[in-house]
């Protein structure tokens, strides 16, 4: 097996355990299908926009619970916008997370939303280990003359 | 195919559609810019509803409202935004006269029946719930080109999409029987979804849907449902 085929099959085989693990889902794909010639890096466009704004969320919802008087509109507010984006670029789990943390912002209850603040950067972290590997995959499949397949 | 006694928009003749998109979201804001473009439309992104009234001159401004503005055909706009949300956005454009005739969409990642409500009655064109996809812009697009005049019953009654693959108890099973062609009993998966005569949705309502034959999950007009 010459080395494209080789990279085409792990990227393919790769992309694929994220689906069944549950990291992306479909949205992943409609992303992909907006990527052509004419803007070849969408992909990784939108998700380094993901990224950025998720670590800025991350941080604030910290901040947040660091204080004495715990602004729960506030953390909700971060949440959902984190939730929005996770849900935009197809990342599953992380927007899951999102949903439960909510629910104890509503409910109010501190130790819920610094336990699920715990999961969340876990889960985004996760997310952002397994998309990077994703891009290298493509990246060394590109160099090595090979084209990304539709999935 | 000749469309009968539709306002014909000004667009008529001229290709691309402007779009004037409003989200606070960096991502959602490139993603609908992204969809948008790939459909041929030209996009303005801003990233709130007061940025949207001064791209549009709505703010009070003496400022001469830019060219462009004048030729927008759509908004689409999230509905939860700090400072003026869609819903507050979609009730200035209404009441102005220069641009109360534009389309305007509201997306939100909540389907909420009450929200959806409030944003129909107001005059929103449809509500989408994010997030958007490719389909959603295209069937926008087709919408919006053939005209609001144009009496299309399946135009009229697809004006609200549930997230399919993620509202899956909302989701009708999609049998192997064809749909009924007929509204029949409440465990209907048609009645099921029929959430423009159940308030709550926890109580699944007896009446008929109005188009027996509709797809699944995808109509709502407030008046349909006010007999």
């Amino acid at each position: 097996m010459d080395a494209v085929t080789q990279l085409q099959r792990q990227l393919v085989d790769y992309t694929n355990s994220l689906f069944l693990e549950g990291f992306l889902d479909d949205q992943f794909n409609q992303l992909q299908q907006l990527q052509d010639e004419s803007n070849p890096d969408f992909v990784v466009e939108v998700v380094s926009l993901f990224f950025q704004d998720s670590e800025r969320l991350l941080n604030e919802l910290a901040k947040v619970l660091e204080q004495q008087n715990i602004d729960f509109k506030k953390v909700d507010a971060h949440v959902h916008q984190l939730k929005g984006s996770s849900s935009s670029i197809g990342a599953q789990r992380v927007q899951r997370v999102c949903i439960t943390f909510r629910n104890c912002c509503e409910e109010k209850n501190i130790e819920g939303c610094l336990k699920y603040l715990q999961q969340l950067r876990h889960e985004y972290s996760l997310v952002k280990n397994k998309l990077e590997t994703l891009f290298k995959l493509e990246q060394q499949l590109l160099a090595a003359g090979g084209t990304i397949p539709l999935y | 195919m000749a469309i009968a006694g539709e306002t014909y928009r000004s667009t008529a003749g001229c290709e691309e559609l402007h779009v004037l998109a409003v989200d606070d979201s960096f991502v959602d804001r490139k993603v609908i810019e992204r969809l948008l473009k790939i459909s041929s439309c030209k996009v303005t992104a801003v990233e709130s509803g007061t940025r949207a009234l001064q791209y549009l001159g709505l703010d009070g401004e003496e400022s001469s409202v830019g060219f462009d503005a004048l030729k927008v055909n759509l908004i689409m706009t999230d509905y939860s935004m700090p400072g003026m949300t869609g819903y507050e956005l979609l009730k200035k454009i209404k009441e102005s006269s220069a641009f109360r005739e534009i389309p305007v969409v509201i997306m939100s990642s909540e389907n909420i029946m009450a929200r959806i409500d409030r944003c129909l009655e107001e005059g929103a064109e449809e509500y989408l719930v994010k997030p958007v996809k490719l389909s959603d812009v295209k069937r926008l697009k087709d919408f919006i080109i053939k005209g609001e005049g144009e009496e299309n019953i399946r135009t009229k009654l697809n004006k609200r999409k549930l997230q399919d693959d993620r509202h899956e108890d909302n989701l009708l099973p999609v049998s192997s029987s064809s749909l009924p062609s007929t509204p029949v009993s409440p465990s209907s998966p048609l009645v099921a979804c029929d959430l423009a005569t159940s308030q709550s949705p926890s109580s699944p309502s007896s009446s008929p849907p109005s188009s027996p034959s509709l797809p699944v999950c995808l109509t709502k007009r407030p008046k349909l449902h006010s007999s």
